[in-house]
């Protein structure tokens, strides 16, 4: 397993995309913090920007990642290797390089002007991000066949996670206003990975109040040390299930 | 060695395979023959496990494959179309492989690296290879390993007549040592000198197995290639 995972590093740093995203974040995250004279209300921007830049790069990129390697991974198919052991490799060394990236990008700038318990939930939410959406590229790369189709998947993937679901939650909070919803919104945010991770932010930057009573609601989900952990278990969640069905599908594929 | 039963796969509509059931012995040379588009290189890919089958088994050494992936360690394959990273040299495919395989220098048989010259070329990046050249690192890989069995699937074609004398010297060569080769080819008339048998297939079902002798004897002809021809337009 190992052999492979270095491997698929060695091309993944080979073809540079990963290197121009990390200094992409780089330069993104330090200017940010020295453009605020607050670096708290600097994370808070950079929150925004991470939050739609690290999904779409750790979708897009994966998921063209796994097309453009098929013919790897027939070659290695066709050696005494298992598939499982080829497919979690792969996994693993896409994971890594995006995590990765996205630690030296922006989790050393934020260690280095915040290191504070909001930067270190941001650093962790953004590195759990990055691989839950490895994770979802992968899925979509080896249920279509097409690639077109599967990068036209990823990226309607990626709309939905990021502004879709928050549309479609807006509307029924605001057809439903009359009923109690704060309650069932907590529940909700577990079927996003993006919102999750942004209420776990903003709660640590204890603007909640910001939020009404739906922050109120959150504050005291979120704010427990249960509901953090919690919370940490459906990202987690987030990487396995996917995985797990990629894996399940990618078993039985005729290469 | 490799015992198929009944092994059927079908991709959409289309029966690829039907029903096909082998027993490949050790120390033949068998071709698979049949028009395109017949099965042959579905039921190649079903016994390196690259292709699914929907029903029926395949057993290699009495192991059943589904459950034995380690059996591809004696296999050496050579695939129709050669696919690799584009953006690797063949040196670095070459020790990739031999990385991931895992086995011993003094074990593997390089014959046909240096008698194909690739240690001249061993810097150039796969995607500036020529058809030929791939075939060479395709024809190469599959013998590297000192397998057990063999499965080329056209092998000769877009060699060099040169690469291609070569190759099948090495085929005849591995056959007297004992192993299991299968060849699918179209140009019948270099098969003359290498098979012992003979796998008809069409339409995704098995036609016949029979030995070249029995094959020759049954159609009355000397030539395989006119033998062949007979039984098609039966």
């Amino acid at each position: 397993m190992k052999k492979i995972i270095k491997y698929v590093i060695i091309d993944i740093l080979r073809n540079k995309i990963v290197l121009a995203y990390t200094a992409f974040l780089l330069l993104i995250s330090i200017s940010i913090f020295n453009l605020e004279d607050n670096s708290a209300k600097g994370l808070l921007s950079l929150l925004n920007i991470i939050l739609i830049i690290v999904p779409l790069v750790s979708l897009l990129f994966p998921a063209i990642y796994v097309y453009n390697s098929s013919e790897f991974l027939e070659l290695l198919v066709s050696q005494p290797l298992k598939r499982k052991t080829i497919w979690l490799s792969l996994f693993s060394g896409l994971a890594a390089s995006m995590a990765f990236a996205f630690f030296v990008g922006a989790g050393i700038p934020i260690l280095l002007f915040e290191a504070t318990p909001t930067g270190f939930m941001m650093l962790g939410t953004g590195l759990l991000l990055s691989v839950i959406f490895v994770a979802i590229a992968m899925l979509a790369a080896v249920k279509a066949r097409d690639k077109a189709k599967g990068i036209g998947v990823v990226i309607l993937l990626w709309l939905y996670f990021s502004v879709i679901f928050d549309g479609l939650i807006l509307f029924v909070l605001f057809q439903f206003a009359d009923y109690p919803l704060e309650k069932l919104m907590v529940g909700v945010t577990a079927f996003n990975p993006i919102d999750l991770s942004r209420i776990l932010i903003l709660l640590k930057m204890d603007v909640s109040a910001l939020m009404g009573y739906t922050g109120a609601i959150f504050k005291d989900f979120f704010g427990t040390q249960l509901g953090l952990i919690i919370s940490f278990l459906v990202l987690v969640t987030w990487v396995f299930i996917p995985t797990w069905l990629s894996l399940r599908k990618f078993k039985h594929k005729d290469l | 060695m490799i015992i198929a039963s009944n092994v059927s796969k079908q991709f959409g509509k289309l029966k690829a395979l039907d029903n096909v059931s082998v027993n490949c012995a050790k120390g033949e040379c068998i071709a698979l023959i049949g028009p395109n588009g017949c099965g042959k290189t579905t039921f190649i890919k079903s016994i390196l496990g690259m292709v699914v089958s929907d029903s029926g088994f395949i057993t290699f050494n009495g192991k059943n494959i589904k459950h034995d992936w380690k059996h591809r360690e004696n296999i050496g394959y050579m695939p129709q179309i050669g696919r690799y990273p584009e953006n690797m040299t063949i040196g670095q495919v070459l020790d990739m492989m031999k990385d991931i395989r895992g086995k011993k220098n003094d074990k593997l048989d390089e014959e046909l690296i240096n008698k194909f010259g690739l240690n001249e070329m061993l810097s150039k990046r796969m995607r500036t290879l020529s058809g030929g050249t791939r075939q060479k690192v395709s024809a190469a890989l599959a013998f590297l390993f000192n397998p057990d069995v063999l499965i080329l699937d056209e092998p000769t074609a877009g060699l060099d007549p040169v690469a291609s004398e070569i190759l099948k010297e090495k085929i005849i060569a591995e056959k007297n040592k004992g192993k299991l080769v299968l060849i699918t080819s179209h140009i019948l008339s270099e098969l003359d000198d290498l098979i012992t048998q003979v796998i008809y297939m069409q339409e995704g079902k098995l036609w016949f197995h029979k030995s070249i002798d029995n094959l020759k004897e049954d159609t009355g002809e000397e030539k395989l290639s006119r033998a062949i021809a007979k039984v098609m337009t039966q």
